[in-house]
């Protein structure tokens, strides 16, 4: 927690030092009422006493609570300003940071994590600032100066304070540690409430067509029943704070009047009087030092979730992309050369390599694509291009450069990526396709021009508002075909030196796939493309294909070639057209 | 629309109110019972100020000068002519008269009190015993106790009470959650259409939750804070009416500057909400892609975006949090002002001897008992505002139109002995009453044991036809039938048995492999599974998994894509039903275990009816009956051979393989 608060900057430590001047004031006026107060008893109290008197007194007091109402209102806004300016800061770092680490990194976080660290963990610390500091000065300060202020009162009083403070803390220790390891449950049993629910409807489908309701509902109901009963349990628990706290505070109030009658009855005439007002004092000041201590207590229920947040917080901030960028800029020799050398890769904390001795090299307006079967490493080898992984051994270059010594907007305004599953961002066609910061603007003509490319043309020319229609957050409002077809048209809009296609044309038809290809084609003579695909026929025509097998290359060479040569390009091909077919193609 | 909707709000919030009420009906005697202890508790909490009146009054006469034994001491003094005198079995011998008198002499008429007590220190002990005020230990001894048994009954009571709604709230949520399970399963799949999981989830969550929650926190507190100030108030005017109105009048300006800044508050809340919502979409959206962000160098625009919007949230967040932060220091000063308003009050009343000190003790505490409630229900109010809306999205969903009752349908059809004619006569479909025509007039003759391939491009309506022989969507027109009977005379439980059916969209839950291929038939062994998972290649994959067949799915997993479509493959191949559908069932599988997969199906539905999407034309090549499908129109059927004959629209998607 400590750590994350040295993203408080100095104006806003100023403010806290402000606020706990201001705490400090506020409980002092606080703690002064009970002295007026018992100005008035006593006044009330004795004969003769002036009405003038009770007014000053009166009217003190009344100067008391109004300055500590102010100065409460201040540190409230000073507090409500740091906390909100501190969380604000706190999720836009977490932010960047997300978008600076690498996949691997993010991959061990998950992104539902990530996306939960970045929202409702930065909320719990906020709360924890706006509420947990202001009663983590407050309490204390009024313990104590409460305590000091009646410590040389009667020492009867004194110890009957004490008592009633010691039973509330039991109980609330007790309390807390009984239900605090619950809470962790309860959190869990939610989380697979919500899991079978999500279950449910994802797999509607496939849950009707198996008949499978009732064995669903009973997993449900398990999990229901022992959610509902771990937070019976807890409520039943946290259901004895509240009286035990009420009825300490009144029975302290009566034994203190007990206390102070027999006081009273031994003691010397001279002293009575006096008595009676500290006893009314000595309530008033016993009721504040309690409070203080249930508010102290409030703390140590909010600090430890707001403590397990700002670890899962700082875990994070903490984390250093395994990608770290060169600042090569970009200016090359060639272009669109793209050469794997020896290139091997393994996850960082996996035995088995994913790709081994893999070595190729690609010419200016070459397409070369990768075929093989599921888990072969075709992704896995495209991917370590625009560097979403980096090789475990040998060198990937572009241009000549190794993708590693080029700095990040350098690298990518080489390159565009169509990613397997088709993504749309919040907002109109145009803004989908004009995406990011490419090196040139990419101007109203050319986004007209890359749709009419992608085969987009039609169906966006048919929306209502043509290429300004809205398209929804993952591109609900749209077929996954033609989802796809708007995120080619991005990377084509881009005008890149080198398109990497992985599997993008899965969700479109044969005839849509071949005419899109045709097109493409003919519009990116000059560029190079990596095409990963599972259809022979999308790749037929390439002029190097790489067969893929267990992240070995165990052929390269043309359709043609391969079809000699490759046992395993062979029974791919096999498997999805006939020999006379291919022969004919 | 926006602008009614304010208008409605008033009336919804009744309705839903009254349909809360309706809903809670079965918890009623619990409910009852907490009500009668928070009224119960609240009036002992009301009367228990006016004994406490009374032992500061004992207490106070312990202490105060009996005016009256002082004047019975001059005149006996007086008279007493040197000889010791008996006051009260005292005896006061001469001696002590004389220093009594010497003492005495000192004072005048304006003597402060003060004086006087100090004086009465130094007499002798038989005048003080006459003359100094006597504590009633005994009374103050009974107060006290009565006093206690009050406290320890009234937290016995709120203990039960809370116990009470603790079981109310808890056990209402799980019935509803409960409700909300059993209802996804009960209605059309037309309605998933058209909502987002998203919003159902909240629902069960979010809203159940806030339901629960208010349930337990304001409903019962409700019915005491009203007693409470109720019963404050009749106390009050009861005791004093002078003071009531102070009290009254000093605490209700402060609240109303309250209610004044809840409402206003309310309104930034609800922008927070809706800020933080915009926040969230965003956060997810860019998250979720990273790897497209990143290459297009989209960083910049992200950050922009996440800037505006994080920085209305901040904007939003500081006004709502300050606007309710006021609310406890206003809650405490007008507390104190109350206190002063009632001292300085009283003190004039009882300058005026109107009133004993104990009268102004006990106002000091049905000023607190007035104010806490009052703003209590304040507070409870906007819970029980957002609380009704909650229930309003919950009972929405309760209350969708369910699928078709189908208890008097009493014909079914034997899975083992069902042969699998299925014929579809002029078929007719749309998804929406207006919308457009989906399937068109659609027949076609389906013989026992054949294999149908349906093709077309996206859109074309394949995954249609198959919902509608699922019996997922009612057919508009015309009718398919099973060996010759009708499928609306059929449960849909029955044709679901008949049939196995494996989606593209792969579908795993959180459990084991094994658990995950059983999925609800408990008949199936754990031989078979094994058999099956070898028959399509996967055996060898689970073997190297951690606790091969035992071992948990989860979200997070590396699973490829491929291999979860194989396990959904099994867990069909594992249910054994007369018919197959397979939609699109391996497109995440590489073609080559692809073949192996449509090996082992074939052998194990051999004689079977089975139905067959797929891109890939290569898959269906040898399917006995094609169907081509063009917006919702067969507009070809035959085998390979004849359809590539035809040279038509089937030739030509065939065709468009070997294109570049």
């Amino acid at each position: 927690m400590m750590k994350l608060f040295k993203n408080i900057n100095l104006k806003e430590w100023l403010m806290i030092l402000i606020c706990l001047i201001l705490v400090f004031i506020q409980v002092w006026l606080e703690l002064k009422m009970p002295d007026y107060m018992s100005q008035i008893t006593v006044l009330l109290q004795g004969e003769g006493s002036k009405m003038k008197d009770i007014l000053t007194n009166g009217g003190f007091m009344l100067l008391c609570a109004f300055g500590s109402l102010i100065s409460a209102i201040i540190t409230s806004y000073l507090l409500t300003i740091i906390s909100s300016k501190f969380a604000k800061r706190l999720r836009r770092k977490i932010f960047s940071k997300t978008l600076n680490i690498s996949p691997a990194e993010v991959k061990k976080f998950s992104i539902s994590s990530l996306i939960t660290r970045t929202t409702n963990d930065v909320n719990q610390v906020e709360m924890f600032l706006s509420m947990g500091v202001m009663l983590l000065f407050k309490a204390p300060i009024t313990a104590i100066w409460g305590i000091k202020k009646i410590l040389n009162k009667s020492w009867q009083w004194s110890a009957l304070t004490a008592g009633a403070i010691v039973i509330i803390l039991l109980t609330i220790g007790i309390i807390v540690s009984i239900v605090m390891p619950r809470f962790s449950i309860v959190q869990k049993l939610i989380d697979k409430v919500n899991r079978i629910i999500r279950e449910n409807l994802t797999g509607i489908r496939v849950i009707r067509a198996f008949n499978a309701e009732k064995y669903q509902e009973n997993k449900f109901n398990t999990e229901n029943k022992k959610l509902t009963n771990t937070q019976l349990f807890n409520q039943k628990c946290f259901a004895v704070l509240q009286p035990v706290m009420q009825t300490s505070m009144n029975l302290l109030t009566l034994g203190i009047y007990f206390i102070g009658a027999i006081l009273i009855k031994n003691s010397l005439m001279a002293n009575k009087l006096t008595l009676f007002g500290d006893m009314v004092v000595f309530s008033s000041y016993a009721m504040q030092i309690i409070m203080s201590f249930v508010m102290l207590s409030m703390i140590f229920m909010i600090l430890p979730r707001a403590n397990v947040s700002a670890k899962r917080i700082n875990e994070v901030l903490d984390t250093e992309s395994s990608i770290i960028y060169g600042n090569y800029s970009g200016k090359t020799a060639e272009s669109g050369v793209v050469e794997f050398k020896n290139v091997s890769f393994k996850y960082p904390d996996a035995d088995e390599y994913l790709l081994k001795d893999i070595s190729f090299k690609v010419e200016k307006g070459q397409t070369i694509a990768f075929i093989g079967s599921t888990g072969s490493g075709k992704s896995t080898l495209i991917n370590l291009v625009p560097r979403f992984y980096d090789a475990t051994e040998g060198e990937v270059l572009v241009d000549g450069v190794n993708v590693k010594d080029y700095n990040k907007d350098a690298l990518n305004n080489k390159i565009g990526y169509v990613s397997q599953k088709a993504v749309m961002f919040d907002g109109t066609v145009k803004s989908n396709i004009t995406y990011g910061k490419s090196k040139n603007k990419i101007t109203d003509e050319k986004v007209k021009e890359a749709i009419k490319v992608a085969q987009a043309q039609d169906f966006v020319l048919k929306m209502d508002k043509t290429y300004d229609s809205h398209i929804a957050s993952r591109g609900t409002n749209i077929s996954g075909g033609q989802k796809q077809r708007l995120s080619i048209a991005r990377a084509i809009a881009k005008d890149p030196e080198i398109y990497i296609f992985d599997d993008s044309f899965s969700a479109l038809d044969y005839k849509t796939d071949s005419v899109l290809r045709k097109e493409l084609k003919k519009y990116t003579k000059n560029a190079t493309t990596l095409i990963v695909a599972q259809r022979i026929g999308t790749i037929l025509n390439a002029d190097k294909i790489i067969v893929l097998d267990n992240g070995k290359v165990v052929g390269s060479g043309t359709h043609k070639e391969l079809l000699e040569n490759c046992d395993v390009y062979k029974e791919i091909a096999y498997s999805q057209l006939s020999r006379k077919e291919l022969e004919n193609a | 629309m926006r602008k009614n909707n304010k208008f409605e709000k008033a009336n919804d919030f009744s309705s839903s109110i009254k349909r809360l009420i309706k809903e809670i009906k079965p918890f009623k005697v619990l409910i009852i019972i907490s009500f009668v202890l928070a009224i119960c508790g609240s009036i002992l909490t009301i009367i228990t100020p006016k004994r406490l009146t009374k032992l500061t009054d004992t207490i106070q006469a312990g202490l105060t000068i009996d005016k009256n034994n002082i004047k019975l001491l001059n005149e006996k003094i007086a008279l007493s002519q040197g000889q010791d005198i008996v006051i009260d079995g005292n005896i006061i011998t001469f001696e002590d008269q004389m220093i009594y008198i010497n003492e005495f002499k000192n004072l005048s008429s304006n003597s402060s009190v003060t004086e006087i007590y100090d004086l009465i220190d130094n007499l002798p002990e038989s005048i003080q015993n006459v003359i100094k005020p006597k504590m009633n230990m005994e009374t103050i001894r009974n107060i006290c106790l009565l006093l206690m048994s009050f406290y320890l009954i009234s937290a016995l009571f709120s203990y039960i009470q809370s116990l009470c709604m603790t079981n109310v709230s808890n056990k209402f949520a799980m019935n509803l959650r409960d409700r909300i399970s059993k209802k996804i399963n009960k209605l059309p799949l037309k309605y998933f259409d058209a909502h987002q999981n998203g919003d159902i989830l909240s629902r069960v969550t979010n809203d159940v939750d806030t339901l629960a929650q208010t349930l337990n926190n304001s409903l019962s507190s409700l019915a005491s804070n009203i007693t409470l100030c109720l019963g404050s108030i009749i106390m009050m005017f009861k005791t004093n009416s002078i003071l009531a109105i102070t009290s009254i009048g000093s605490s209700l300006l402060g609240l109303s500057i309250m209610f004044i800044i809840l409402i206003k508050s309310q309104k930034y809340f609800v922008q927070r909400q809706t800020e933080l919502g915009a926040l969230n979409s965003h956060i997810e959206e860019v998250y979720s892609s990273l790897n497209i962000v990143n290459t297009y160098n989209g960083k910049e625009i992200s950050e922009e975006k996440f800037d505006k919007c994080n920085d209305r949230v901040c904007k939003c967040s500081i006004k709502s949090e300050f606007l309710s932060g006021l609310m406890q220091p206003i809650m405490s000063f007008i507390g104190n002002f109350g206190y002063v308003a009632v001292c300085i009050t009283g003190a004039l009343l009882a300058y005026n001897n109107h009133i004993t000190f104990g009268v102004i003790i006990a106002f000091i505490t049905y000023v607190r008992l007035f104010t806490m409630p009052l703003s209590q229900i304040a507070q409870g109010l906007t819970f029980i505002q957002s609380a009704a809306a909650a229930s309003e999205r919950v009972f929405e969903f309760l209350d969708e139109k369910e699928l078709e009752n189908e208890k008097t349908k009493t014909l079914t059809l034997d899975k083992s002995k069902v042969k699998g004619n299925i014929e579809f006569k002029n078929v007719s479909f749309k998804y929406d009453d207006n919308g457009k025509t989906i399937i068109n007039d659609f027949s076609a003759s389906v013989k026992s044991g054949q294999k149908i391939a349906i093709v077309g491009p996206t859109g074309a309506g394949k995954t249609t036809m198959v919902n509608l022989l699922m019996k997922f969507y009612e057919i508009n027109d015309g009718l398919i039938t099973i060996d010759g009977i009708n499928i609306k005379d059929l449960t849909r439980e029955n044709i679901h048995n008949l049939f196995t059916m494996v989606l593209q969209d792969t579908w795993l839950f959180e459990g084991t492999i094994k658990e995950n291929i059983k999925f609800n038939h408990k008949e199936i062994n754990d031989e078979e599974v094994k058999s099956v998972c070898k028959y399509i290649g996967l055996d060898h994959f689970i073997k190297t998994l951690p606790n091969s067949y035992d071992s948990k799915i989860s979200e997070n997993d590396s699973i490829s894509a491929g291999q979860k479509q194989l396990l959904t493959i099994a867990r069909g191949m594992c249910e054994k039903a007369p018919l197959l559908i397979l939609d699109e069932a391996t497109s995440n599988v590489d073609t080559r275990t692809e073949e192996l997969v449509q090996k082992a199906m074939d052998k194990l539905m051999e004689g079977k009816t089975s139905f067959i999407i797929a891109h890939r034309l290569s898959t269906i090549k040898n399917a006995d009956l094609i169907l081509v499908m063009n917006e919702g129109n067969i507009i070809e059927q035959g085998n390979h051979e004849s359809l590539m004959k035809k040279n038509g629209f089937y030739a030509k998607l065939y065709n468009s393989q070997f294109e570049l």
